[in-house]
């Protein structure tokens, strides 16, 4: 890397040759691939039908045990087109940088970033970079685009079907939990870990199999609470959860009881929840499993025709409750 | 997790149930005093467990929720005072006030800062030399030594601009001052697990004695409560009520000499009132004279008379908190009142009823 500077300040967003030095060093360099041209767009030859998601990334601390919010930004607009059965193929990124941000961090999030997208087999290909005063942004803020290629058609929230089966990929709360101790520095903060990461083998396994997969769902803000309440109302359906299928880490579970909330509506940033045909069910649960992200997958509910727009919960002790959405709980910013 | 996992066990869940089902036609009302009872029972649907004439109302102890409503208008307003950071429980953030909540004033820009230890209040004060740090002391005996702690603290280190807006209270006053009203027949006590690790199982002894009422302190996870339910129903059988413990691997019979004695160091026992019920004598806390410099109601004396509170008189989480009507009964529960536009701070709290009955809601 050829700059001088130790931090970005407001000059290197000014449009100079400060800038381009700090794009060439940090993000043209980090990202490497022949898309990112100098021009004001990129070019992509992509074959339609075209899916098209955009995200905002403004977690704090934008460093957090298990990721950081460059491979969130990656993992999370990826995560987007694949829940209506797309294939990523190419990202924008943005970046709203506080002055005074060390350039060294920066250019952790770009490695973070550029690694992630390789391990989802998407590219970025295009930016911006604005520099703002001290204490008009906290830190940097990340704004993601990604278009992708449908490979499934008619995957959506609303076409869940009475019969599906739900597959969840892994424990739930992992994100939040982990951003929330960082935060606060509650308990052992080391001892989670947030399970950011880009889902793409697992979809798209599925997708090639040709498992008859109806709706898909990250669950992140507000966690499977709302999710599933989500696709309960789209799809004008009932759910029915069993809570002694889904996993919660001990960790996490002990982090949640200590902070008065419930891991149901805790963010995760590296699950899925995959509503399937029934009869498809234990062969798409087998294929989830086999991803390095999917080991602890389990069938954890399924969808009905009783109760329209609910969500229900099997308790561990054999009860019965509603899982309602959330309500705009007090949380720290997780994603 | 050790010692909570084990408590939510299946099978074992289903023998407790089963010892349960031997009551069946009786008719007996608990009420669980303790909101985090009121939120593990609702989360853990534990009713659909019960015989069908053993019905749990929820009682008095969510602390956020038995704040009055004067109490509350006053912290706001100080909260608005040039150069005041207020410190608070995130529990408080939504509560309503007259005319505006903590919530609102942060997005305003008043510098509202929400905290899981009142040691970090002290933390704030001393980063910030140049601000006044008010932190919201709310609870009963549970978490009261915390703040005792954070006071020391501040008094040991010269903090001058560190006060604390003391809205503690105590749970034993307020039992007997529910019972003595003979507003709701209840036919036993659920205690709460937390407080009593602080005062003890015997400081409830005088309500078998007086009030002729079965009594068993519990703990917060399935099996816990189900086991002090049975103790209680045990107990109207045999009609020999007593103070039970069905918490043991928490709680004595005696207090936290620690904690007791940190906070008869810096509390003495005063008039409070409570939101439903009124002036309860001897429930609140102040802080002891020794301390009363870190009081903000003696270093705001001038500001808190002025403050107007008016609430709106549908609400009814103050029958509610005595167990007179469950939260549905609320004609405004539900309709205008909801965890996001809550009129009352029984919708709010994580501890309240009507947000417990809002958010695990009914299965017909």
């Amino acid at each position: 890397m050829s700059l001088s500077d130790t931090q970005v300040s407001l000059k290197h967003g000014a449009g100079g040759t400060a800038m381009t030095e700090l794009i060439d060093a940090v993000f043209t360099a980090t990202y490497g691939n022949d898309l990112a041209t100098r021009d004001d767009s990129a070019r992509i030859d992509i074959e339609g039908p075209v899916a098209f998601t955009t995200d905002s990334f403004v977690v704090d601390p934008i460093f957090f045990p298990g990721g950081d919010i460059g491979r969130l930004a990656v993992a999370g607009t990826v995560n987007d087109l694949l829940t209506i059965g797309a294939k990523p193929v190419a990202l924008s990124a943005s970046f709203i940088i506080e002055e005074g941000l060390p350039i060294s961090d920066l250019l952790s999030i770009a490695r973070s970033m550029a690694l992630t997208a390789r391990e989802a087999n998407v590219r970025i290909v295009t930016g911006d970079t604005k520099v703002v005063p001290r204490g008009s942004a906290d830190k940097v803020f990340i704004t993601t685009s990604g278009i992708g290629t449908i490979l499934l058609n008619g995957l959506s929230g609303a076409a869940a079907k009475p019969g599906d089966a739900i597959i969840l990929t892994g424990s739930i709360g992992d994100h939040g939990a982990a951003v929330m101790l960082a935060r606060e520095k509650l308990l052992d903060a080391e001892s989670i870990e947030s399970d950011t990461a880009p889902l793409v083998d697992i979809v798209l396994n599925l997708i090639r199999a040709g498992c008859k997969i109806h709706a898909m769902r990250d669950p992140t803000r507000g966690g499977i609470a709302a999710s599933l309440n989500e696709i309960a109302k789209q799809s004008r359906v009932g759910i029915d959860l069993d809570g002694r299928a889904l996993v919660v880490k001990p960790a996490v579970a002990a982090a949640c009881e200590v902070l008065g909330i419930d891991p149901f509506y805790v963010a995760n940033e590296g699950k899925m929840l995959i509503f399937v045909d029934p009869r498809d069910a234990e062969r798409s649960l087998e294929i989830v499993k086999q991803s390095a992200y999917g080991a602890e997958a389990a069938l954890v509910g399924w969808v009905n025709a009783l109760h329209s727009g609910q969500v229900r919960l099997r308790t561990t002790i054999g009860t019965t409750r509603i899982v309602s959405p959330p309500t705009g709980e007090l949380l720290p910013r997780i994603c | 997790m050790k010692f909570s996992e084990e408590f939510r066990d299946e099978s074992l869940v289903k023998v407790a149930s089963s010892r349960l089902a031997r009551y069946e036609g009786y008719e007996a009302t608990i009420m669980e005093v303790c909101g985090t009872h009121t939120m593990s029972a609702a989360r853990f649907g534990l009713r659909f467990l019960l015989p069908s004439g053993i019905s749990l109302i929820s009682g008095p102890g969510c602390p956020v929720c038995v704040t009055d409503q004067r109490d509350i208008d006053a912290f706001l307003s100080i909260a608005q005072l040039p150069g005041v950071i207020l410190v608070t429980f995130g529990d408080m953030m939504r509560v309503p006030g007259s005319s505006t909540s903590l919530e609102r004033l942060r997005a305003e820009g008043i510098d509202v800062r929400v905290v899981y230890s009142p040691m970090d209040a002290v933390s704030i004060a001393r980063e910030n030399p140049l601000r006044e740090v008010v932190f919201l002391g709310i609870g009963f005996e549970t978490t009261t030594p915390g703040t005792a702690v954070a006071v020391r603290s501040a008094c040991e280190e010269g903090l001058q601009n560190f006060s604390v807006y003391c809205c503690h209270k105590t749970m034993p006053p307020a039992l007997r001052a529910l019972l003595s009203s003979g507003d709701v027949a209840i036919s036993g006590l659920l205690l709460p697990g937390h407080v009593t690790t602080i005062i003890g199982a015997r400081a409830y002894e005088f309500i078998p004695r007086e009030f002729n009422v079965p009594c068993a302190v519990a703990g917060f996870e399935p099996l816990d409560m189900l086991m002090a339910i049975e103790m209680i129903l045990h107990q109207i059988a045999e009609r020999n009520p007593r103070v039970e413990n069905a918490y043991w691997r928490a709680v004595n019979e005696f207090p936290n000499e620690l904690a007791r004695a940190l906070m008869a160091e810096v509390f003495v026992p005063a008039d409070s009132v409570w939101r439903g019920i009124g002036v309860i004598p001897g429930s609140g806390m102040e802080l002891a004279p020794k301390y009363s410099e870190f009081d903000a109601k003696k270093r705001y004396a001038d500001v808190i008379p002025s403050v107007q509170s008016t609430s709106n008189t549908l609400c009814r989480c103050g029958e509610v908190l005595r167990g007179v009507i469950p939260p549905t009964k609320c004609s405004l529960f539900g309709r205008s009142c909801t965890p996001t536009t809550p009129v009352g701070p029984c919708m709010v709290s994580s501890e309240g009823a009507c947000a417990a009955a809002y958010k695990y809601g009914s299965i017909e």
